[in-house]
């Protein structure tokens, strides 16, 4: 039996764009227990209710994160909207769709980039950000911002997007969806990934359940949830199947993601053929008052938003509960056990937002 | 032009910032940016940094890491303060854990506007921080220690 030794892994770490810090239990090579400590860019925006108009706050939900920024955004007015028993035009729906499916792709495509990076993948990784550029250039076309896109507005949207705009955009996919191609294959067939990953990090599907995991991370375990299902925006109007994968280990999880790139691109051309003329936004009357939960699908899982009214023209209380932070005790699960020259790739598997989850 | 400014390193370190300007950073990297023409890499050790990038406000938990992240980079060095966060706290600043911009704990050489800052004008930031860097290494100025930190920088 050897000696017991801690390896403190973070706050600053190559691997990682954002801050946690973990420490390593270690016995050799072989991690015995992961302890987590969090805190380092915690800003406490939820209070911010008290200080801002509750149209205003939107652009503070948007910045409680810049990967998912539009989900955000777009959940919070979804709260507003139901304490409030506001009918959102139809178009509104479904453009938010439409900008929320991008910025899917755009934050997947981010993280296969992070996780190539992270397997030792150069040249993947340029490959990634670089498909994810059109991503980008698509939202900076029809929101005016790159990753805090402030389209979303309580009500419906700010912006339209032109019908002809909408067909381009439709028809640029079809070239996208080659690139992505090429760029899946290498995910899901090199022999270098394969090796770094399968195997790694495994979480059963009894562990991904009872401990809380959501989106990708459950799903790679073989547990099929997935919130659009639930028909928020215009999601109940489109056909699509979530993507499910029973290995558990890094590997599946990454296939899911990728496979999850093309449900977004055809749920794009789905919402760009059947999306309706007519208003895109109505004007809120009166103040909120009442509360409400609302959940939506983020690229990393399940996104709470609570608010709660009492009829003036701040809101009492936001809670915002986000999908890294469940995702955590399955995080530390999967580290258990495993390899020290693993942990990089396991920590980056559960596509940690550390920015949504301190909030 | 001198070999420091022709391959400067750089030390990015997300403080309290949101991503938006993270992954904006990081988008510098990308083919279409591709800041390594100009030999810019992105390291992850501050020994082997010239400019150090933050990203996001100041509090209470990171105060100290980023305080020791200035005192081991080696001289002359300078900092980069990206997007209005790292500024001046931004739309954060009247939340209670938010101290402010990057300036109350370590000297900031340039300021990067933006929320997100745009991957365009944290290059042209980072090309004006060259430039201080240069003028740094001439007049052999060593950098006063962190404000605050008591003499010879944090621990």
């Amino acid at each position: 039996m050897s000696k017991k030794i801690i390896v403190p892994f973070g706050p600053q770490h190559p691997v990682l764009p954002e801050p946690i810090h973990v420490d390593l239990v270690l016995e050799d090579e072989r991690v015995v227990e992961a302890i987590p400590s969090i805190g380092y860019i915690h800003r406490g925006l939820e209070t911010l209710v008290a200080k801002r108009e509750y149209p205003e706050y939107v652009y503070i939900a948007e910045r409680t994160c810049g990967i998912c920024s539009f989900i955000h955004g777009m959940t919070y007015c979804q709260a507003v909207e139901q304490v409030m028993d506001i009918e959102v035009p139809e178009r509104a729906l479904y453009l938010r769709t439409i900008w929320s499916e991008y910025s899917r792709l755009h934050s997947h495509l981010l993280w296969l980039g992070l996780f190539a990076d992270a397997v030792g993948f150069e040249n993947l990784f340029m490959a990634s950000w670089k498909a994810r550029e059109f991503v980008l250039d698509v939202l900076e076309e029809t929101t005016g911002g790159r990753v805090i896109q402030g389209s979303c507005k309580v009500g419906g949207v700010r912006r339209d997007i032109p019908g002809k705009t909408l067909e381009r955009m439709a028809r640029d996919l079809d070239v996208f969806e080659r690139e992505l191609k090429d760029i899946a294959g290498v995910f899901l067939n090199d022999e270098s990934i394969i090796g770094r990953t399968r195997g790694v990090g495994v979480l059963s599907r009894d562990d991904a359940y009872y401990l809380g995991a959501m989106g990708p991370t459950a799903r790679g375990s073989g547990v099929g949830i997935d919130l659009r299902k639930t028909g928020y925006a215009a999601y109940g109007k489109l056909q699509f199947k979530p993507v499910v994968e029973t290995g558990g280990d890094c590997y599946s999880r990454c296939a899911v993601r990728v496979k999850e790139l093309f449900t977004s691109i055809d749920l794009i051309r789905q919402a760009a053929a059947k999306i309706p003329e007519g208003e895109i936004e109505v004007k809120p009357k009166g103040n909120p008052d009442g509360e409400y939960f609302s959940r939506a699908e983020q690229p990393r899982g399940e996104l709470v938003h609570y608010v709660k009214g009492d009829g003036s023209k701040h809101l009492v209380r936001s809670r915002i509960r986000t999908p890294t932070l469940t995702n955590l005790p399955p995080l530390v699960k999967m580290l258990a056990g495993c390899e020290l020259a693993d942990v990089p790739v396991i920590v980056l598997s559960i596509d940690p937002c550390i920015g949504c989850m301190e909030r | 032009m001198t070999w420091l400014s022709k391959s400067p390193w750089i030390l990015h370190y997300d403080a309290s910032s949101c991503n938006g300007c993270d992954i904006e950073v990081l988008a510098c990297l990308s083919p279409l940016y591709d800041v390594e023409r100009f030999g810019i890499i992105n390291t992850g050790n501050p020994k082997h940094a010239d400019v150090l990038v933050i990203t996001g406000g100041i509090n209470e938990q990171n105060r100290e890491v980023v305080r020791n992240l200035y005192a081991q980079m080696p001289d002359p060095k300078v900092v980069v303060a990206v997007g209005i966060c790292a500024s001046s706290g931004g739309v954060f600043r009247e939340c209670y854990n938010v101290v402010g911009g990057i300036d109350c704990v370590i000297p900031v050489d340039v300021y990067v506007p933006g929320c997100a800052a745009r991957p365009e004008s944290i290059i042209d930031g980072i090309v004006k921080a060259l430039s201080i860097l240069e003028e740094k290494k001439k007049n052999g100025t060593q950098s006063s220690p962190a404000p605050g930190s008591g003499a010879g920088g944090a621990q």
